[in-house]
């Protein structure tokens, strides 16, 4: 018994316009149809296998420079450019083979990002067609794809691709007669979000706990079992096949000069059309919110908006109109992040969104370094007990004082990643959080976003 | 914080003297030893099998006892005390006996801003199960709150076992997941 999808996607992928050259479709093609991911289709219907045959046909250092020249910068959340990122990886020579190894992470978790699924559901072989393509430039021979394990129902189906892929020497030996060899092995996570941090996925693919490691070494010298190694988002390494097909210097021409190509935005929270949206980097976050997603669903006033996936510091309505690239989310004190673009309207307490993510992070820190693995558990205590009215003023200024001691103090960026909405919420919503402390209780009790809390 | 947190905290596996639940199963099947020993070819490192290989032990055992994990530390040749520390760091590997169906609603925040919280107490209601750890007495049900599950557009939503999830969960559709567990229409939990 499989456990493919039977009945229809109740998830949105599509909006008015989608597909035209002005809204390039380059990673949803066909997504929200259940057959979609067969190997026939994605040959037929979406130009599959092309970008591949292309990179075959040049040198790999050629293929990094298509790479580089479309300019994409990485979608998992730090926006390092890719092709840089793989030209990182150090080559044989006379004296000195390697064997390297490429890992895609598709340990998706980030609260509020659901488009590495969509990719992995309706067009698992436009990873694997990626995949190849950056194995080959990197002149790796095997690569793993790190999924989570809840997603099993995934695996499934991603594994049907390979065997597809296999069948039709699209993997495996000399890969239609080009002579680069390639294997793909799915490796299924166990639930910890802190896997998605790559040097932890490497730990948990070599089967340890998901604990980071320090760096350097950097993966690309000391990567997966002491091999160099690169690991890059799901979503980059499946734009790697439309680069190659399209050609580096053409994809650049969608977006702005500096955040190129297409991004998958998930869209979530309070809105009419919550689902996915593939638009070029740079449109503005309302335009997105109100004209695409419909804005909140019964005409609600929006809040605040989390641009860039739960680690991300919150918008509130002076940056609704911020464009959607990496630079600018940046300059204006948050983070494009993994594209999950939460909205929230006016009726939510901000001390609960805030509760309900810091204990996100108290509950995923892995436990090696002190400052995230207490600073964490305090904030969330401390956040608990003014949800509860029993806060004291005092309370607000400690919890100031240890976003400084968490960020950049420790090895990974999960300790980062809750300070951003911390600091930010509290920032910007202090009143909220007097009003608890000031009337002992929270002042929207039918807003329930914590289970426990009242 | 009212008391019935504190006491979901304590049945959470590993506190403090507490001991891990004893399995009815003690030794993994000759198919699954040698499905680990493929496992374990595959890699190119025995250990990295570990993970796989408590999959496989938490579906031969029904969760992932002391026992499945000497088991698997047998198994790959492998100390006894990795295999633990591994166990014990997922989130996904049960420590305790779960029902046929475990229940898995996600309460982070763009379900909750959209009922999850609830959705969770719903769940609770017409399963009978308040905490974390319990399973029902006609074995059917346990229920867990557990963290985004990468469906934060279709919120809330809920995984039964390992299938696919149930997204825009509201009352009717829960009515409708349970009685499909109950009629089989789902896959029983390590089945």
């Amino acid at each position: 018994m499989t456990s493919y999808r039977q009945k229809k996607d109740p998830q949105s992928y599509s909006f008015e316009g989608f597909g035209t050259p002005a809204f390039p479709n380059l990673m949803l093609r066909g997504a929200g149809n259940l057959d979609n991911w067969r190997l026939a289709i994605y040959q037929k219907e979406h130009e599959g296998y092309l970008g591949l045959k292309r990179a075959l046909s040049m040198e790999p250092s050629q293929v990094i420079d298509e790479m580089k020249a479309s300019g994409i910068r990485g979608r998992g959340g730090a926006g390092f450019p890719a092709g840089l990122k793989w030209s990182f990886m150090p080559k044989d020579t006379a004296d000195k083979k390697y064997t390297r190894y490429l890992v895609c992470n598709a340990d998706e978790g980030e609260p509020g990002t659901f488009k590495d699924r969509s990719i992995m559901e309706y067009n698992p072989h436009q990873l694997i067609e990626g995949m190849i393509i950056a194995g080959f430039a990197m002149q790796c021979h095997m690569g793993f794809i790190y999924v989570r394990g809840e997603f099993l129902w995934l695996i499934e189906k991603l594994e049907a691709a390979i065997e597809e892929a296999k069948k039709e020497n699209l993997l495996g030996q000399n890969i239609l007669g080009s002579g680069f060899n390639f294997d793909l092995i799915v490796y299924r996570g166990a639930g910890a979000y802190i896997c998605g941090e790559e040097t932890a996925l490497l730990n948990s693919l070599e089967g340890r706990r998901g604990e980071p490691r320090i760096k350097p070494p950097f993966p690309a010298s000391k990567g997966a079992f002491g091999q160099p190694t690169t690991i890059n988002n799901v979503e980059t390494l499946a734009a790697a096949a439309p680069i190659l097909r399209m050609g580096g210097a053409e994809y650049a021409k969608i977006g702005t000069p500096k955040n190129t190509g297409t991004r998958i935005f998930c869209v979530s929270g309070h809105v009419q059309r919550p689902g996915l949206y593939e638009l070029p980097l740079g449109v503005p976050l309302i335009t997105l919110v109100k004209d695409l997603a419909g804005g909140t669903p019964n005409g609600k006033k929006i809040k605040a908006i989390i641009p860039g996936g739960a680690s991300s510091a919150v918008f509130t309505e002076s940056d609704f109109d911020c464009p959607l690239d990496f630079d600018t989310i940046r300059d204006r004190g948050s983070m494009a992040g993994s594209g999950g673009i939460i909205v929230i309207d006016e009726d939510t307490c901000m001390v609960q969104v805030c509760l309900r993510l810091i204990r996100f992070y108290a509950h995923e820190s892995c436990g090696q370094c002190t400052p995230c693995r207490e600073g964490c558990n305090w904030m969330e205590m401390i956040l608990t007990r003014i949800e509860n009215g029993e806060g004291r003023l005092e309370d607000l200024e400690t919890l100031k004082s240890m976003t400084p001691r968490i960020a950049g103090k420790t090895l990974c960026a999960l300790g980062d990643a809750a300070c951003g909405p911390m600091d930010s919420i509290l920032g910007k919503f202090r009143d909220e959080f007097i009003h608890h402390i000031e009337h002992k209780k929270c002042p929207k009790p039918s807003c329930q976003l914590v289970t426990y809390s009242h | 914080m009212n008391s019935s947190s504190s006491s979901t905290r304590s049945a959470l596996p590993l506190a403090p003297g507490e001991r891990l639940p004893v399995s009815k199963v003690l030794t993994l099947s000759p198919e699954a030893l040698k499905e680990i020993d493929q496992l374990a070819d595959k890699f190119p490192d025995r250990l990295a099998a570990t993970l796989p290989a408590l999959h496989i032990a938490q579906r031969e055992f029904g969760f992932v006892s002391l026992e499945a994990m000497k088991a698997v530390a047998k198994a790959l040749d492998i100390p006894e005390g990795h295999v633990y520390g591994v166990a014990s760091f997922y989130s996904m590997y049960q420590k305790h006996p779960v029902g046929s169906f475990h229940i898995q609603v996600c309460t982070n925040i763009s379900c909750a801003l959209n009922g999850a919280v609830a959705l969770l107490d719903l769940v609770k209601k017409k399963t009978g199960i308040s905490q974390r750890g319990e399973v029902s007495s006609d074995g059917l049900w346990s229920v867990e709150e557990v963290e985004c599950l990468a469906s934060c557009g279709s919120g809330p939503c809920l995984q039964v076992n390992h299938d696919i999830y149930d997204e825009f969960v509201n009352e009717a559709e829960l009515d409708r997941v349970l009685e499909a567990c109950r009629s089989g229409q789902y896959r029983e939990w390590a089945k």
